[in-house]
């Protein structure tokens, strides 16, 4: 017995599984706790409320959503709000910080001034404050419906939003996406022999500037042999506001604006930091093989200064998502609000309704960081 | 994602250990003051005055229910919620009572584990434009954006009005009442809905209050009133006779300038029952027997709550209407103390 003490690796299986028996334990306790406390305050559980109709409205859906919906719908369009502010919150953040970073390193005194203001002003106000003053200098500076800014009857401006025409696909318009679709296989295929005979001979070829172009090419030359099979509709005004046509709300563009600005000036730092981490040899080796400015830019520096940027770019990147929602406060109706908001006032159901949003953005963080390594893992050094 | 972390710790303080928070009064007892959840800046319901005091008929509420406990109105601390904060704060044990404009409903009473514990307000839902729309009834409101804040039964109220009527209209819903109000005020609506006091309330707020009309409809019955969670019988006794005192004081004509001299004078037994100079009623609630009579002495009876409050002399001016005692023609009806 003693001797199964002294040996070292069983006294650590044995500590292990104690910790294990604890941890279980603690767990079945909490567990068990709830369900009596939610039971003895009569307080509902379970996910059947999902099913249940919804009885409230929410201003911007992606998808069909109406008062008979589903609160199970409703979560739905919270998560895909959320989604769509992240998403392009994280494609213009990263656009405006890459460029301010750039800025800030400019030899131009001006501008690199300009951009270092920028920085320490944007990273030190709340995001929240920022949220507010976007929003009511948003709605503030706009006009009523009724005395909207109008360009050409096709755009109208006013304190409810951006109002423009909404494409409506007829039959045929399916042909399009399938030879876009195409496209993109081919453009791909395009990219490896590109690289492969730049590898083998040294020509360069103009990858990007094909690509785009047969991107935009090739569809529309598809729409334009069926006759453009797409109507368009209009917005126009009635009643009190404009019907018809897109729409983008101003809670929307002050949040977008927000993150954008909020975040971009902490990706701007991880550029320029990551920028000065690669040697000042290499700058002047690139110069001296005759590389222009913008070449050392994209093909010396930015693939090294990369590996150094990455990992604290996945964290801003996070950031911004769980940032998102702050959009409540602007009623803006993201996952938070929709659903940790509204459908748990209504339900009560706090448990299920948290536990669900958690877990919902662990998975949106999990796949971001995914992502990200992967991305990470192929920037990496690759020797030769 | 603060609110997330808010909630999640109210989720996990509900599975500390049952009978902890079971017996209210021992706990606040305990503690010495009266953890109340009220509102976070509504005129005549819960706001700060001048001095920064926090003032209104749901404060006052709170103050009761501390006088008849500890006989001392004094000892309450506020916690101030959101609507959509408000529930969650109450099942988890952060608050003993609840007093925020808060709508007795089906589903709240049996669904989210409260008790409602009688009513200080009986409102109903209504609307507000701007007098400038020409709008003279919410019949004619159809396509409207309409301002109001989340995790309420107004926003429940709105939909089912619109869609009974087959009218269109876009929620943009807020999470904070300041919020609706500056979006409404910078233009962001055609419409703020909520109960018809707080549109009272509300639109002393507004840049130029005059400018907004409050429409005649009244779209649903919003019988305000404190809560109490479920499933703790003796303290919702409490809540529910510290109301009822202040009502049945009033319909005695015991205020806190007379309750002195009405104690002194016992010649009639039920104003005796109520001031607690017969019988054991306090002890029968867990209190002393003085309870009730600490309550008027020091917050007054439901009308001088009133009067102090949403009265003609106060800037909201609510006319009191079906907030009247039965025996004024209004609604308010206490069970009586015997
Ligand atoms: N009675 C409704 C609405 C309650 C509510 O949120 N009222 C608004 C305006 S009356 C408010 O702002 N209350 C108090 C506050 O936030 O200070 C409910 O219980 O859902």
């Amino acid at each position: 017995m003693l001797a199964l003490w002294r040996n070292s690796r069983v006294r650590g299986w044995i500590f292990q599984l104690v910790a294990l028996t604890l941890f279980l334990y603690f767990g079945w306790s909490l567990w068990d706790n709830l369900q009596t406390n939610l039971a003895s305050r009569g307080i509902t559980t379970g996910f059947n409320f999902l099913n249940t109709e919804a009885g409230f409205g929410i201003i911007s859906h992606l998808i069909d959503y109406s008062e008979s919906s589903t609160y199970g719908r409703a979560f739905l369009v919270g998560l895909l709000n959320t989604l769509l502010v992240s998403v392009l919150g994280i494609f213009l953040a990263t656009l405006l910080g890459l460029l301010i970073g750039v800025g800030r390193l400019s030899n131009n005194w001006l501008i690199s001034r300009l951009a270092l203001g920028y920085v320490e002003l944007i990273r030190n106000i709340p995001l929240l404050l920022q949220i507010f003053f976007w929003y009511f200098a948003v709605l503030r500076s706009l006009p009523s419906p009724r005395q909207s800014v109008n360009w050409g009857e096709l755009f109208f401006l006013n304190n409810r939003g951006i109002y423009m025409p909404a494409p409506i696909p007829e039959q045929g318009f399916g042909w399009a996406g399938w030879a876009l679709l195409l496209t993109l296989i081919g453009v791909v295929l395009l990219f490896r022999w590109a690289v492969r005979r730049q590898h083998q001979t040294g020509r360069i070829f103009p990858r990007w500037r094909v690509s785009i172009g047969l991107l935009i090419v090739v569809p529309l030359l598809v729409l334009a042999l069926q006759g453009f099979p797409l109507s368009w509709e209009l917005p126009a005004l009635k009643g009190f506001n404009f019907k018809g046509g897109l729409v983008m709300i101003p809670e929307f563009m002050a949040i977008l604006l927000a993150l954008t600005i909020y975040t971009a000036s902490y990706i701007a730092e991880i550029v320029r930091s990551g920028i000065e981490s690669v040697n000042r040899g290499q700058t002047e080796a690139a110069r001296s093989l005759g590389l222009t400015h913008g070449q050392t830019l994209r093909l010396i520096i930015l693939p090294q200064a990369l590996r150094v940027i990455i990992p604290p770019l996945t964290s801003q990147y996070l950031n911004l998502l769980k940032n998102s929602s702050l959009a409540a406060a602007v009623a803006y109706p993201e996952l938070v609000s929709v659903f940790a908001g509204t459908v748990l006032n209504q339900t009560g159901q706090a448990v299920e309704v948290i536990a669900i949003t958690m877990g919902v953005y662990l998975l949106i963080s999990l796949l971001i960081s995914l992502l990200m390594n992967w991305y990470n893992h192929k920037m990496k050094l690759v020797e030769r | 994602m603060k609110r997330i972390f808010i909630a999640a710790l109210a989720a996990t303080a509900m599975t500390a250990t049952t009978g902890a928070s079971a017996d209210t009064l021992s706990t606040v007892k305990g503690k010495g003051f009266v953890q109340c959840g009220v509102g976070q800046g509504l005129p005549g319901f819960s706001s700060p005055d001048a001095q920064g005091k926090w003032q209104g008929i749901d404060v006052d509420v709170c103050r009761a229910v501390a006088a008849a406990v500890f006989g001392n109105a004094e000892k309450v601390k506020y916690t101030h919620l959101s609507a959509k904060e408000r529930f969650t704060a109450l099942q988890s044990g952060e608050i003993d009572i609840l007093v925020r404009n808060t709508t007795e409903t089906f589903t709240r009473d049996t669904g989210l584990g409260l008790d409602f514990a009688g009513i200080n307000y009986y409102d109903g839902q209504g609307f507000m434009v701007r007098k400038d729309l020409g709008v003279q009834s919410a019949k004619e409101l159809s396509g409207a954006a309409v301002c109001t804040n989340m995790g309420t039964t107004t926003e429940m109220n709105a939909a089912d009005y619109f869609r009974s009527n087959g009218m269109e209209y876009k929620i943009v819903a807020f999470e904070k009442m300041d919020e609706v109000v500056a979006a409404y005020d910078a233009g962001r609506c055609d419409v703020f809905t909520t109960d018809r006091s707080g549109l009272a309330a509300q639109r002393t707020k507004l840049k130029n209050s005059a400018d907004h009309v409050i429409l005649p409809e009244t779209i649903s019955k919003e019988p305000l009133g404190p809560v109490v969670r479920h499933g703790d019988n003796r303290w919702g006794d409490i809540v529910r006779w510290s109301l009822r005192a202040m009502k049945n004081a009033e319909e005695m004509g015991v205020s806190s300038d007379n309750v002195d001299a009405m104690r002194a004078d016992k010649r009639n037994p039920s104003r005796n029952r109520l001031l607690g100079t017969v019988g054991n009623m306090g002890e029968k609630l867990g209190l002393s027997n003085d309870w009730s009579y600490n309550i008027i002495k020091q917050v007054g009876n439901y009308g001088q709550m009133y009067d102090r409050h949403l009265g003609p002399t106060t800037t909201i001016n609510l006319p009191r209407g079906i907030n009247h005692l039965w025996t004024n023609g209004g609604i308010q009806y206490a069970a009586p103390i015997r």
